[in-house]
């Protein structure tokens, strides 16, 4: 480990890397873009292995990142916001083709207006694609979360796609102090498949066409298999914590602090929370695995509670909620209620979130405030 | 922990001086955070950026509003913006220009990176004169360092020579 200081991006293009994919295929979009930047610049200091694709368009490198992997290659792209909208017909191919690809996406807003800045909605709106979702706090953590990942999507338990959230420009664009690991080849060893790839010697055929009974079954078993991913993702995290001395709460989600009020959140606004918490005495559930949703997880957190608040950056339009109040709200009968913040880029800052605590008290179940 | 804010205008560098003086903090063994506040990325357009130093991990997520110093990078954005908008009583106001304002720090970076560096490029100057006016909160052996390693080179070692120079020119005009 070596402690230095980067900017969130170029510490996620180090450690991606030093994970060694053998097929990138990239579509620089802001605020993710720093991250090919680096890449191409390791690529021409020959410190890539790697195969580096310059695709016209994200539908493409989501698209090339099926094919390469596919063949049973480890692969890796990075992107944001309409990009990743862009991606969607084919997320759900990854995922039902039960494809081992990992992607940084760098949370931003979605168009209209057009905005370049940080909230979730981005990825909160592919929450239902089949694929791993996990949200770093800080740089440090979504740095961990990529070596994590690779280990997840190719365990022969799991084999499904996993995007690593962080929040744009927070997180991707600030510059803070990381350990950075000099080697990961003992943690995550060569990807070797073993289950179907493409291969001239051993023609086969993988996502075509299926009838209704087939279709549904599988259908039913991609379900399963993200639901199953879950002891594998805490197993990952708890074997991570032993070889690198960090530990992220259980894997599924991070609790901080004590208190009969809960505050439930995700990424790098928790860092401001977990500030307040300090100082009010609120316990906070972070929730690092999104989906699978680990719902006994927070269901044993919220267990006695007086109240649970949900601070998010997205909305589940047509519910009157966001997406993470809607997850958290079946995982309790008490008071619950939400708050939406941070949409396009607002800061938020510790001040806005102790004046958003005191009003809990007085907010009555199911109640959502927008708070600027 | 210190909070610094600059102010500059799109094009000036004022992202890259507050991330070359977390990366001259780091050096000088403190922990340090820096980003911008990004904007449409307009040239000449009024921006900002901040830099966190601390003895401690930094556990903070926002903007810098109550700086403990506030760095102007260039002279006409105080007839636009409040620069001292959040300044804590008895915090740091450091400007460039030729003249003298009351109860701030004053340099002429745009005149010495001329001299120096042969470009009015500012930032690095202003960084200098941050080492001065904060009484060395960072060193200049570090911000020297950062600067020859964000810009290797001719580059990085005209930069350095103008952060040297500018922490010499750099005076305080008492109110």
């Amino acid at each position: 480990m070596v402690k230095k200081i980067a900017e969130g991006s170029h510490a996620v293009a180090e450690v991606v890397r030093l994970l060694n994919p053998d097929v990138l295929a990239m579509y620089p979009i802001t605020p993710s873009t720093h991250i090919p930047e680096r890449l191409s610049d390791f690529e021409s200091d020959g410190e890539l292995d790697g195969t580096i694709i310059r695709v016209d368009s994200e539908f493409s490198a989501m698209s090339a990142l099926v094919g390469a992997s596919a063949t049973g290659v480890r692969t890796y792209t990075a992107t944001s916001s309409q990009g990743l909208a862009l991606m969607h017909e084919v997320l759900f191919v990854a995922s039902a083709m039960r494809l081992p690809i990992v992607i940084t996406v760098v949370n931003r807003a979605l168009s209209a207006p057009l905005n370049i800045f940080n909230d979730w909605q981005d990825s909160i709106s592919e929450r239902d694609s089949g694929w791993i979702q996990m949200y770093g706090e800080d740089s440090q953590e979504v740095a961990d979360l990529m070596v994590q990942a690779y280990r997840i999507a190719e365990d022969k338990r799991v084999l499904l796609p996993v995007m690593v959230c962080m929040d744009g420009f927070f997180l991707s664009h600030t510059y803070d102090v990381i350990d950075v690991p000099e080697d990961l080849k003992g943690f995550v060893p060569p990807y070797k498949p073993e289950h179907a790839y493409l291969d001239p010697k051993r023609p086969q055929t993988q996502g075509a066409w299926a009838m209704q009974e087939p279709y549904f079954e599988l259908r039913k078993e991609l379900e399963e298999a993200v639901g199953a991913a879950l002891p594998v993702i805490k197993e990952v995290h708890d074997e991570f914590a032993k070889v690198f001395g960090r530990s992220y709460g259980g894997g599924a989600i991070d609790v901080y602090g004590e208190g009969d009020t809960v505050v439930v959140s995700m990424g790098s606004v928790c860092t401001n929370l977990k500030v307040l918490a300090d100082r009010l005495g609120f316990q906070v559930v972070r929730v690092r695995c999104y989906r699978p949703f680990p719902a006994e997880d927070v269901k044993k957190a919220l267990e006695g509670k007086k109240a649970v608040a949900v601070f998010e950056k997205d909305v589940a339009y047509g519910t009157g909620h966001g997406a993470l109040y809607n997850d958290v709200r079946a995982c309790t009968t008490g008071k619950a209620v939400n708050f939406i913040v941070g949409l396009g880029g607002l800061d938020v800052p510790i001040n806005a979130l102790e004046k958003m605590c005191g009003e809990i008290d007085a907010m009555n179940d199911g109640e959502t405030r927008w708070q600027r | 922990m210190m909070e610094i804010r600059f102010h500059g205008r799109g094009g000036q560098g004022a992202v890259t001086a507050a991330e070359v003086l977390a990366v001259a903090a780091f050096k000088d063994g403190k922990y340090a955070q820096a980003f911008g506040k990004f904007g449409p990325e307009r040239r000449g357009a009024p921006v900002q950026s901040f830099t966190r130093i601390s003895d401690e991990p930094i556990r903070i997520r926002q903007e810098v509003y109550e700086p403990d110093c506030v760095v102007v990078l260039d002279a006409s954005l105080m007839k636009v913006v409040d620069v001292r908008e959040g300044l804590k009583e008895g915090g740091i106001l450091i400007i460039n220009t030729g003249e003298e304002v009351a109860g701030a720090w004053a340099v002429d970076a745009t005149q010495i990176a001329m001299d120096v560096i042969g470009k009015p490029i500012v930032n690095t100057a202003m960084l200098g004169a941050f080492n001065k006016a904060s009484e060395c909160a960072v060193t200049l052996d570090s911000l020297t360092e950062a600067i020859k390693e964000r810009f290797p080179g001719k580059i990085g070692e005209l930069n350095s020579k103008a952060i040297v120079k500018a922490s010499e020119g750099c005076a305080c005009c008492e109110v």
